[in-house]
């Protein structure tokens, strides 16, 4: 079967995309930072006929035409846009492929009957892009490079089999080769593609190296070049629907691990664990209700996952029944597999299944743990960090004792650079029996913080006559006394 | 001093009898080292902990004070909006049986029905939990309380002199003890009483 391939080209795919969002009239730019300048980096046709054009200065671009509206432009989300149009573009072909940034490229070999032949298909094509908002330019022929050209240069269609036929005519740039080559090959009197492969090739390898030749070759179908199609991202989705509607919990539970079964599946083929998920339950009256289920861990252990989602099923309200549900992993990530061993502690998981159903009723970052931190700061030498991101850390070590419990410093009555003899704390009257100390400790001057605005603190682990061993601070700097803990 | 005389035929009793906090019971300490006899439980037990305290509560566990008693890595905290929240998750992570202790600081009297459902949840897990609460706010259920306050040492700088007095006993005998915490060997030391 002769291969057919087509291209379609978007010269407008970034204001397009801008102006799908908020449709204006009248000239538009997209601009781009480039060093120093802000350039434009796509517009619209009103503003090209205003005699704008791409890589003009914005400030150039406003003295030309001062009703120029303008926008910044965002790459990233272009290229997110022409991934989705690839996706979408399956719908003509299974073999669809980017084609530089702002086209795609279509392997259409044994598909185009389905819409008539090819010009049904590229009038189908067109059709549903100018109804989307987008301009496009469209090419078929035998090669990838045939149909580039095309979509560039001259829109439509070369008869299968004469791939030289349609090309002859138009210019030697449309061979994608870089603009000097072009401009080069314009000097030598060689304007079309039909001189190009007219003229001797020796001298034209000579001269220009062999990718010119290789390009040729590949718009005529003389070498092979390949469409790498991407891979679809894997989708961690499953859903059922039922005949007759439910409303049991013990049947939603039933179906849940149904679902649950087959979405590990995928999991385990993808060596992926999910980190959350998400149940859908989709009512006969039209209402749906979802059950979100965040995980201290990645897992893809139906058995283990189960049991977390019986309190938000709980909470579910079926009203008439619950006809379709549908559970998707919202985020996943890589958990390869392991390899067991019976010396291996055999509990484990045990404590991140608890951290997750702990994690239901007040929230998965309230449940934390300490990790040691470098400072001299009592209360930054550890992070409270939530439990379900991060492992156990040892490292601990106090180079001087340090109180059992912190609290913000409470202010006491005292004066001088000793320990007060006797003070009032909560309430209580202390005396002090020994104090211990000083120890200095000079704020992190490189970090803000409020509570260290008074300068230096010398410590003092004093022991009352009543019994209780409190950590005092003055601040010499700012005369006060404060009570910042208390020691075991 | 503040140490009644018939108090120290009872303090000759051992404390190993009731201290390594029973197991699948929950028990209660109150006083201002309570939070120290927590500490010296959790030390005392293997496997995770977990300290569930009101997240509107000023004082906050220092890890670098804690490693003295145990090794923080261990320690699992969780902060709850209201003492609902804190029983609810006290008593899933005592049904669960796989930690070795859970700290629960209280704020309000528990009723009889909440210390009640506690016990069955460690009975359940097999796991000990111990509430930290105010001063006569105990729960009727619980199997021992403790009073813990902090005597005045007159020997060395981190001495961790204690009193723990045992106020209430469900199957045995009450007491008190002069205890000290020994860093080193990380060890609970009963000392005899200072004479007057």
């Amino acid at each position: 079967m002769q291969r057919r391939v087509a291209c379609m080209w978007f010269p407008r795919l970034a204001s397009d995309r801008a102006l799908r969002l908020r449709p204006l009239d009248g000239p538009f730019a997209l601009t781009i930072r480039e060093s120093n300048t802000n350039r434009i980096h796509c517009l619209n046709h009103a503003a090209e006929r205003e005699g704008l054009h791409a890589g003009m200065p914005l400030a150039d671009a406003r003295s030309f035409c001062p009703e120029v509206l303008s926008a910044e432009a965002d790459p990233e989300g272009d290229t997110r846009f022409l991934h989705a149009l690839r996706r979408w573009a399956t719908r003509y072909c299974p073999w669809v492929g980017l084609e530089g940034k702002d086209g795609l490229v279509l392997d259409v070999t044994g598909s185009t009957h389905l819409w008539g032949g090819e010009a049904g298909m590229l009038t189908d094509m067109r059709q549903r892009l100018l109804r989307t908002g987008l301009s496009v330019r469209l090419g078929i022929g035998d090669t990838r490079g045939a149909a580039w050209a095309l979509a560039r240069h001259s829109e439509g269609r070369a008869a299968p089999g004469a791939p030289l036929a349609a090309l002859t005519f138009l210019p030697a740039s449309s061979l994608r080769i870089p603009a000097e080559t072009a401009m080069a090959l314009q000097q030598l009197g060689l304007h079309t593609i039909g001189d190009l492969a007219k003229a001797p090739r020796a001298p034209l390898t000579r001269r220009f190296g062999p990718e010119l030749l290789l390009r040729l070759d590949q718009a005529l179908g003389q070498q092979p070049e390949q469409i790498t199609p991407l891979e679809e991202p894997p989708h961690y989705g499953v859903r059922i629907s039922l005949p007759d509607p439910i409303g049991l919990t013990a049947d939603v539970m039933a179906l849940t691990e149904r679902l649950l079964r087959r979405l590990c599946e995928t999991l385990k083929t993808h060596e992926t664990g999910a980190r959350s998920l998400c149940l859908t339950l989709r009512r006969v009256d039209g209402g749906s209700q979802q059950v979100e289920l965040r995980l201290a861990a990645a897992m893809r252990d139906p058995s283990r996952i189960l049991p977390l989602f019986e309190r938000g099923v709980g909470e579910v309200d079926a009203g008439f029944g619950i006809d379709q549900m549908r559970i998707e992993a919202t985020q996943v990530e890589p958990l390869p597999v392991q390899q067991l061993s019976h010396s291996a502690a055999v509990q484990t998981g045990q404590i991140e299944d608890l951290i997750t159903r702990v994690g239901t009723r007040i929230g998965l970052e309230n449940i934390q743990r300490f990790v040691p931190a470098d400072s001299h700061i009592p209360e930054r030498a550890f992070h409270s960090v939530p439990a379900a991101w991060s492992s156990p850390e040892s490292g601990w070590s106090a180079p001087r004792p340090r109180p059992l419990r912190l609290f913000p410093p409470e202010p006491i009555a005292g004066s001088g650079t000793e320990p007060p003899r006797s003070f009032r704390w909560r309430r209580i009257a202390m005396e002090t029996d020994r104090a211990i100390g000083p120890e200095r400790i000079a704020p992190e001057w490189w970090l803000e913080d409020e509570a260290w605005r008074s300068g230096l603190r010398d410590y003092w682990h004093v022991q009352t006559r009543q019994g209780r061993r409190l950590w005092l601070f003055h601040t010499p700097q700012n005369p006060g006394w404060f009570v910042h803990g208390e020691f075991a | 001093m503040r140490r009644s005389g018939d108090m120290f035929g009872v303090m000759s009793r051992n404390l190993s009898t009731s201290f390594p906090l029973r197991p699948a019971r929950v028990h209660e300490a109150y006083g201002s080292a309570a939070p120290v006899l927590a500490a010296v439980a959790c030390g005392q037990v293997e496997g995770s902990l977990f300290w569930i305290t009101e997240n509107w509560l000023p004082e906050r566990l220092n890890p670098l004070g804690l490693s003295t008693f145990l090794d923080p890595a261990r320690l699992l905290t969780a902060r709850t909006g209201s003492q609902i929240d804190s029983l609810a998750i006290a008593e899933e992570t005592l049904r669960d049986g796989s930690l070795g202790l859970v700290v629960l600081e209280t704020t309000r009297p528990l009723n009889l029905r909440e210390g009640r459902r506690l016990q069955l949840a460690a009975k359940a897990g097999g796991t000990p939990g111990l509430c930290i609460i105010p001063e006569g706010m105990g729960s009727n259920a619980a199997e021992t309380r403790w009073k813990a306050e902090p005597l005045p040492s007159l020997e060395s700088r981190d001495s961790t002199l204690m009193r723990w007095n045992l106020k209430k006993n469900k199957s045995g005998t009450l007491g008190a003890w002069d205890v000290r915490w020994d860093a080193e060997t990380r060890r609970l030391h009963v000392v005899s009483p200072a004479g007057e």
